[in-house]
């Protein structure tokens, strides 16, 4: 046996088989174009030159020597940097069908390896857990059967709009027409909004084909769908277009891109959706927003009005408040001010315990327009691990707890509580939706499903890919490298925008007929709600079906 | 589905003529019970003060019956009539009906200073007492309704049959308006006070059809924490919950109901000239829109009768009637049965946008349409 001096290994040294993905190439079907290995955004790959002792004995003539072959051939490297995220740009790329990367069924050991020169793992996507989640299991089950037949998703009319905006009692509002005095601003819209993803996490690509998207809904299909900014601001030209009616301005902890949203204001044709004020986000709560210098383009810092490539780490709050009573106070009281009180404005907060205090914080503002609560399972383009995988509170049994309080006040109609989270985390976007809303949620934020099912995101929740923190988006969906999101097409992403929501509104009458309901949205109905787990029944306060 | 009548005329009638109604459309209905609504009361052995209110519903045991009286005398109240039901006792389903209670009483003299306001909220008050102590002793006091000139009879069973078995044939009682249901329970357990029609301070409606949004409503009418909002055996009670919200709380005329119940859509808000304000009222009562189908029937304290047609898929209900007298039913045969010297080329099947109105002088109807301009100054 050889010393081990003499292999060259170390603590971190890893082999194929410790790695999330394995690399198949095969060497008959490869015409060495080269295709694959420029393509990897990880650099994963690389053509290797062997050599092959053939050994020759010639035994009459007592001689023995060697020959030698040589071969080239696509490696994998081994080592942490440059570990195959399993994205599979390879395989697209390749001509002859010769490369794939496969899914390690082994118990990989790049697990303990994330912490190379002492950083913990920072990734994109969310929360590492696969397999059904709890919306997944969430039937329903109230069929009208008896009395009246169910409705005829095909041919009824229904009406699948919710409210975005504070809505006074009545009592108060016929007080108010009488007097004529203020009331407050809401939007119809569409319940599934497309949630903050910022002009700086997504690439202009895609941020625009996803506006181009809504704007084809609302003003071609009739789908009143709205997006979110993200805390990035808004390219100028939108903040001046009609498209803005269409978005929701996002302010968050930075302060990012507001130098421009300030200036437009007098010059904005109209008002846009809604003001988001972002204290909390469901995949890193705790954490502000985190744009890594990787994607700060000179593009981006016009934007954002900062220098080019820098890190933009946000704060974790507000540093101009002190507590959340302060800012409702403050900062929801000068948005709605400074859009003249016609913009409904809401805050998002990532799901905890502490929600129902902050929601019953907002019912006693006059210009609270509703409540985000953001879940653990959420999305973010960049956020430490260990803030994805552990830290937060699930969507489901926040938002049900929020709104039995609403209820026990008989406020739920006055704050609208939307719910985002892990909404189409296993592809089942309008049953998790319409399973919110029956617990409560006035409508919901997709992020990650429409990045997913729309711009085409190969992220998953076994580690795939996950890299938006560091600009290599192998489809140009969070890169600021003009060489990278040049391969995304706006307009198939608007396509597909249509086609998403399209399906969303064809499902949720499949849901609703069948319950009998079609003139509302079925907020809060929870008769219609099932779950064949005992323990998960109780605490939504739904019914445990077998 | 169940099937409704109802009858108002100038002249009081026998309940009876409407429960002959009711078999007419008996294929409509499983006869599982019967409730009945009556107003412009007429006694045959009692000269009526109209003003008195009444207290309807069983004691089902002879404690029971004295806990009444006494939580009567003790909050003041004096019993000026007791009628006396002829009763066939074999003839009712339930063997636990120890007395079927129809009272007449002399308010306390307290109430003479008193607003109506405050009186009216006394009144349901003494009735949600009642109703509690007979639901903390097994549910052996059922108490219908408390209210000047009003009268409720519920039990379960064929609606003729339970006529006959409180004799109400004997004209020992008329009246001129008349509300008759004949099922016990649409969608939930059979309780005596779950058959339509739902009443809370002279307000009544009844009801056809399932009310699919019925827990989103149920749980906001809770949170205003108003004493009669409460039962929800069935969930057809919001109905009547509504219509007391929108013209005790609100204090909106009876158009309001419709546009709050089925609200219009946004484009055909668009259309009407107070769209703005329909849109608002709307939006602040988003979780009362029934999303039915239902044809709600209703009756006011003043004798005002009304049908409102539900905005997705008719129900049936029709009405029809002459100078004097007006049929609203399940169905034309129902109307024909109550009002048949009537011409029934006049009849009306109203459609989704339709309010039927008969005033308290019942010369004719009024037929509004939720897209006709709505009567409210304070949106002008």
């Amino acid at each position: 046996m050889v010393s081990a001096r003499s292999v060259s290994v170390g603590p971190s040294s890893l082999s194929y088989t410790d790695l999330p993905w394995i690399i198949q190439h095969r060497e008959d079907r490869c015409t060495l174009c080269g295709r694959c290995t420029s393509v990897c955004p990880k650099e994963a790959l690389y053509l290797a030159y062997r050599r092959q002792r053939m050994p020759k004995l010639d035994v009459l003539k007592k001689a023995r020597g060697n020959e030698y072959r040589t071969f080239v051939g696509i490696r994998q490297k081994t080592t942490m940097a440059n570990a195959c995220i399993g994205c599979s740009m390879c395989t697209m790329v390749c001509p002859n069908e010769a490369i794939m990367a496969v899914p390690n069924t082994n118990e990989h050991r790049t697990l303990f390896f994330h912490n190379q020169k002492g950083q913990p793992q920072t990734r994109g996507g969310r929360r590492n857990v696969s397999g059904p989640n709890l919306l997944d299991r969430i039937m329903f089950d109230r069929i009208s059967m008896l009395t009246d037949p169910a409705l005829d998703a095909g041919r009824h009319e229904f009406t699948l709009t919710t409210t975005l905006g504070r809505t006074l009692a009545p009592e108060e509002f016929l007080k108010r027409q009488r007097e004529g005095g203020w009331i407050p601003p809401t939007r119809e819209i569409f319940p599934f909004v497309i949630g903050s993803m910022s002009f700086g996490a997504l690439s202009p690509n895609a941020w625009l084909g996803l506006l181009q998207g809504v704007a084809y809904c609302n003003e071609v299909l009739g789908i009143p769908v709205v997006m979110c900014t993200g805390e990035g601001g808004c390219p100028p030209w939108v903040l001046r277009s009609p498209y803005l009616k269409y978005i929701v301005l996002q302010i968050a902890s930075g302060y990012f891109g507001w130098d421009e949203i300030i200036r437009a204001i007098p010059e904005m044709q109209c008002n846009p959706a809604a003001i988001e004020i972002k204290y909390g986000q469901g995949a890193k709560p705790g954490d502000g927003g985190l744009l890594m210098w990787f994607k700060v383009s000179k593009l981006i810092a016009r934007l954002r009005g900062v220098p080019e490539g820098v890190d933009l780490p946000s704060p974790p709050v507000h540093q101009t408040l002190y507590s959340i009573e302060e800012s409702v106070m403050k900062m929801i009281q000068t948005m709605s001010t400074a859009f003249g009180h016609k913009v409904p404005v809401y805050p998002k907060i990532s799901a905890s315990t502490s929600a129902k205090s902050v929601l019953n914080n907002l019912v006693r503002n006059p210009y609270a327009g509703g409540l985000l609560i953001d879940g653990i399972d959420g999305g973010t383009g960049a956020a430490y691990n260990i803030s994805m995988d552990a830290t937060g509170h699930p969507i489901a049994s926040n938002v049900r707890e929020c709104y039995l309080d609403l209820v026990a006040q008989g406020k739920q109609n006055e704050i609208p509580i939307f719910a985002a989270g892990g909404i189409g985390k296993n592809g089942n976007v309008t049953q998790n939706g319409m399973a919110l809303i029956m617990l409560g949620a006035s409508g919901v934020h997709i992020g990650k499903y429409i990045m997913q099912a729309a711009t085409g995101c190969l992220g998953n929740e076994k580690s795939r890919c996950n890299v938006c923190n560091v600009g290599i988006c192998p489809k140009g969906i969070t890169s600021q490298n003009p060489k990278l999101y040049r391969r995304l097409d706006p307009d198939l992403v608007a396509e597909r925008v249509s086609e998403v929501f399209m399906s969303i509104s064809a499902e949720m009458k499949k849901i609703m007929a069948p319950l009998g309901r079609s003139q509302s949205l079925p907020v809060g109905m929870s008769d219609a709600l099932g779950i064949s787990d005992k323990d998960a029944a109780d605490r939504l306060g739904i019914k445990y079906v077998c | 589905m169940c099937r409704l009548a109802l009858k108002t005329a100038i002249e009081p009638f026998s309940p009876y003529e409407v429960l002959t109604a009711m078999e007419a459309m008996q294929e409509g209905y499983d006869g599982s019970g019967l409730g009945l609504l009556l107003r412009g009361l007429h006694f045959e052995d009692y000269k009526y003060d109209s003003k008195h209110p009444i207290l309807s519903g069983i004691a089902h045991s002879e404690a029971a019956l004295q806990r009444l009286n006494s939580i009567m005398d003790q909050r003041g109240y004096e019993l000026q009539y007791d009628h006396e039901f002829e009763t066939h006792p074999a003839m009712v389903e339930a063997k636990d009906r120890y007395r079927y209670f129809l009272r007449v009483y002399k308010t306390p003299a307290a109430f003479a200073g008193k607003s109506s306001e405050e009186v009216e909220n006394e009144l349901m008050l003494t009735r949600l007492f009642l109703r509690a102590n007979g639901e903390a002793n097994g549910n052996d006091l059922t108490s219908f309704s408390f209210w000047p000139d009003v009268a409720m009879i519920k039990e379960i069973g064929w609606p003729l049959e339970i006529g006959n078995a409180l004799t109400l044939h004997d004209n020992r009682i008329t009246a001129r308006v008349c509300m008759a249901q004949g099922r016990q329970n649409t969608n939930y357990g059979i309780n005596l006070y779950a058959c339509h029609p739902f009443f809370i301070q002279g307000i009544a409606t009844m009801t056809n059809g399932e009310n699919t949004a019925f827990v989103p409503i149920r749980d906001w009418l809770l949170g205003k924490h108003f004493p009669g909002y409460t039962g929800y055996q069935s969930d057809s009670e919001v109905f009547a919950h509504i219509l007391h919200y929108t013209l005790k709380q609100l204090k909106l005329p009876l158009q309001a109901y419709k546009h709050i119940i089925t609200p219009l859509k946004n484009s055909e808000l668009a259309q009407h000239p107070q769209g703005d304000f329909l849109k608002g009222l709307r939006d602040a009562c988003r979780r009362l829109i029934i999303d039915g189908p239902n044809a709600v029937i209703g009756t006011l304290p003043d004798e005002t009768c009304l049908l409102v047609m539900d905005h997705k898929k008719m129900r049936p209900a029709t009405v029809g009637g002459r100078d004097g007298a007006w049929a609203i039913a399940s169905e034309m045969c129902g109307v024909a049965a109550m009002v048949p010297d009537r011409d029934p080329r006049l009849d009306f099947q109203p459609m989704r946008e339709h309010t039927i109105i008969v005033p308290p002088d019942r010369k004719e109807l009024t037929i509004w349409s939720q897209l006709d301009p709505y009567p409210l100054a304070q949106v002008a």
